[in-house]
C-alpha cells in the first residue's frame, strides 16, 4: 500500500513537472499561439492510448492460442485503460479545434475513425458484461478485440492517405515536419510521464481482474457446497 | 492571454478523467476484497 502510495505521488510530480515544461519551457507557437500546449497532452495521450490498444490487441492474440486467463485479464485491463487514454483525446481535440478551426468538430476521416475506436472499445467492455460463462467470455472478447485493433492503423495513417481538417503529422510526418527542440524535449517528457501513469493504471486494473476472477472461484466453491 | 482558458479547461478535463478512473478502479478493488473476505468467511463456516 505504502509502495503505490509513493509510486503515485512520484508520477504526480513527474506529470506535474512536465505540465510546467510544456507550459514554460517550450515556446508559444506563432500560429495558434497558446493554445497549442494542447497539443502535449492531445498527443502524448493519442500515443500511449495505441500502446494500450496494441497491448489489448497483444493479449487477445495470446489468449486465442494459449487460452491462459492471465491473458484475458491483460487485455480487459489494456482495452479499459486504453479507453480512458482516447477519452481524454476526444475531449481535449474538440477544445483545442474550436479555437483553431471555429468549429469543435468535423465527420473528417481522423476525427471519425477516433470516435468509432472509442466505440469498438467500449462495445468491448459492454460484450464482457454480457456475457456470464468465464471461458465463452474470454475468447468471444479477445476475437473482437482482435478486430478492433483494425481501426487503430487506420487512425494512425488517416491524415496521410486522405484528405483531413486535422493537421497533417508533426512527428515522424517526414520531410518538413517535425518539432522545435524545446517543444520536442517537452512533449517527449509529457509523453513519457504519461506511460507511467498508463503503466500505474494497466497494473492497478489488472490486480482487479486478477482479484475478480479469484471471487468468481470463491462464489462457485460456495455454490457447490 | 487569448485562449488560456481553453487551455486550461483541456488539462483539468484530462486530469479529471484519469483521477476519476484510477478512483473508480480503487473502489472496484475495495468491493472486490470485501467480497472475498464475505465468501472466505461463508465457506470457512461451512466446514
Amino acid at each position: 500500500m505504502t509502495k503505490s502510495i509513493l509510486r503515485a505521488a512520484v508520477l504526480f510530480a513527474l506529470i506535474a513537472s512536465t505540465a510546467y515544461l510544456a507550459f514554460y519551457y517550450a515556446p508559444i507557437e506563432k500560429t495558434m499561439g497558446v493554445v497549442q500546449k494542447i497539443f502535449y497532452l492531445h498527443i502524448s495521450c493519442a500515443f500511449s492510448a495505441f500502446v494500450a490498444f496494441g497491448t489489448c490487441f497483444y493479449a487477445n492474440l495470446r489468449y486465442v492460442f494459449t487460452r491462459e486467463p492471465k491473458s484475458d485479464w491483460l487485455g480487459v485491463s489494456a482495452a479499459e485503460v486504453g479507453l480512458a487514454f482516447i477519452t481524454v483525446v476526444l475531449i481535449t481535440g474538440p477544445i483545442w479545434a474550436h479555437p483553431v478551426w471555429g468549429i469543435w468538430w468535423t465527420w473528417d476521416a481522423r476525427l471519425t475513425l477516433t470516435f468509432v475506436l472509442g466505440l469498438l472499445y467500449l462495445s468491448y467492455l459492454l460484450l464482457r458484461s454480457m456475457i456470464e460463462e468465464p471461458d465463452k467470455r474470454a475468447m468471444f472478447s479477445a476475437l473482437f478485440g482482435i478486430f478492433a485493433f483494425l481501426d487503430v492503423p487506420l487512425v494512425y495513417f488517416s491524415i496521410r492517405w486522405w484528405r483531413t481538417q486535422h493537421p497533417q503529422p508533426v512527428i515522424l510526418g517526414g520531410p518538413g515536419s517535425g518539432l522545435e527542440p524545446r517543444m520536442r524535449v517537452s512533449y517527449l517528457l509529457m509523453w513519457g510521464a504519461l506511460t507511467g501513469l498508463l503503466i500505474l493504471l494497466l497494473s492497478a486494473r489488472y490486480r482487479l481482474e486478477a482479484l475478480r476472477a479469484g471471487v468468481e472461484d470463491l462464489r462457485r466453491e460456495a455454490e457447490v457446497r | 492571454m487569448k485562449n488560456l482558458d481553453s487551455v486550461l479547461a483541456a488539462y483539468l478535463a484530462g486530469w479529471a478523467i484519469f483521477f476519476v478512473y484510477y478512483i473508480s478502479v480503487s473502489q472496484r478493488m475495495s468491493t472486490l476484497r470485501e467480497e472475498v473476505e464475505r465468501l472466505k468467511a461463508m465457506l470457512n463456516k461451512g466446514k
